[in-house]
């Protein structure tokens, strides 16, 4: 007879792996604050990892930046254009820009090119057996290698979220005012009119911030739980990139309905 | 310890991330220009404020004197009051008349400020006493086709 609960089972089971990789991720996550002191003390590392998933994403950040703000420059134009309100266009690129775009899609960009590295790295570090080697020599490996890489993901998100909301709007003010000629007085000057700074632009920045701790929290957890082999890494770093995603959108979706809701 | 290449792309990373929140909050916010340095709060009550939001303009001779600092409803009288912050640069006679305009056709709601000829001006914190609510768009209709009815049933 063949085994008919056995799909149940397997859902069970992967029910209880789940829950218990949330316990995990959780208690791993009060391990990096309870180590991060070091990670501020010796800068250094810290910097080293600022350099690699902050400074390395530049391009990539400052250039799909360019080109959503050409996207909604070329798209706003054509709609508003429609309804005779083009020099609303400024309003249209910088607002879609500072509070949604921005920060989402600079975190994917930042998931798929810096958390999955970080995910390689300490996955590669844990098949190789560095980690244990670090844990036998009495060195944290938590301070020395998870905590930097935290903390230079964290810093760095938000800046870079910045970098792609400032490329973006010049990339609107390129189509915009540049080739198709909307006035550049009223591009500017209604945006500045429409655009606050506390309501629009910090409310971004703290999206930002929260996607970039979501981000570097999921990198650097993949890694250090992997499975240490060949097959076990690539997997780890397959689930940052994708539950990275799923987590910026559902914590934008949060964060939007929590912040903008109908006061404008 | 000593200085590396790798701090100078780090410094340069953050410096150009500063950069771009101050070219966001100047550039693109709002945080230079309208910002009002110190402003004073005056009231004024209507009867129906329409589509004013919180934050909205408040505007005197077309300029941008002021914000809309708060919206409430007024239990005891059954009206909305509209609390203002005023530039404190400007000063407006007793007599002056609140509005609620509408910029454009579809554009945003905001409180104008007519002025009027009075010598006394106003006082932080007291209230317009002179308000004209917003348009409601159904009423002007339905009150254009009564008087289209009511002119009809006369001729006849």
């Amino acid at each position: 007879m063949p085994d008919l609960f056995k799909p149940i089972r397997r859902l069970g089971h992967a029910a209880v792996e789940r829950i218990w990789r949330l316990g995990f991720a959780t208690r791993f996550l009060f391990a990096i604050l309870q180590h991060s002191g070091m990670a501020f003390l010796r800068l250094p590392l810290l910097l080293r990892e600022i350099y690699f998933s902050g400074v390395l994403s530049l391009v990539i950040i400052l250039v799909s930046g360019l080109f959503v703000g050409l996207v909604l420059g070329l798209q706003g134009y054509e709609t508003l254009q429609r309804y005779g309100s083009t020099e609303a266009l400024g309003v249209l690129v910088a607002l879609s820009l500072t509070r949604e775009l921005g920060p989402v899609v600079a975190g994917l960009l930042f998931a798929s090119r810096a958390g999955s590295s970080i995910t390689a790295e300490i996955g590669l570090m844990k098949a190789t057996e560095q980690l244990k080697a670090m844990d036998m020599m009495a060195v944290s490996p938590i301070a020395r290698v998870v905590a930097p890489r935290f903390w230079g993901g964290v810093i760095a998100m938000p800046l870079l979220a910045a970098l792609f909301s400032a490329m973006g709007v010049i990339g609107g003010w390129l189509i915009g005012v540049v080739f198709i000629g909307v006035d550049d007085g009223a591009f500017w000057s209604q945006m500045q009119a429409s655009v606050d700074f506390r309501y629009d632009i910090v409310n971004g920045v703290i999206k930002s911030m929260v996607f970039g701790f979501a981000v570097a929290l999921i990198a650097v957890f993949e890694g250090y739980d992997s499975a240490p082999t060949a097959e076990g890494v690539s997997r780890a770093i397959t689930r940052t990139v994708v539950t990275s995603a799923l987590a910026i959108l559902a914590l934008d979706f949060v964060l939007t309905s929590f912040m903008f809701r109908g006061t404008s | 310890m000593n200085r590396t290449v790798l701090d100078l792309w780090v410094g340069f990373f953050v410096a150009i991330g500063i950069a771009a929140l101050l070219f966001l909050a100047l550039k693109v916010g709002n945080l230079s220009s309208a910002q009002l340095s110190e402003t004073y709060v005056l009231q004024a009550k209507f009867d129906n404020i329409g589509g004013l939001k919180v934050r909205g303009p408040v505007k005197s001779a077309g300029v941008v004197v002021g914000r809309i600092a708060e919206i409430r409803f007024d239990p005891a009288s059954y009206e909305a009051v509209v609390v203002l912050n005023v530039d404190g640069r400007y000063r407006f006679p007793k007599d002056t008349f609140a509005s609620i305009y509408t910029a454009g056709l579809l554009g945003e709601q905001y409180v104008g400020l007519d002025v009027g000829g009075d010598e006394k001006m106003l006082n932080p914190g007291e209230t317009i006493a002179k308000t004209q609510s917003a348009v409601v768009l159904e009423k002007m209709i339905s009150q254009f086709l009564f008087n289209k009815a009511a002119e009809g049933q006369d001729n006849k």
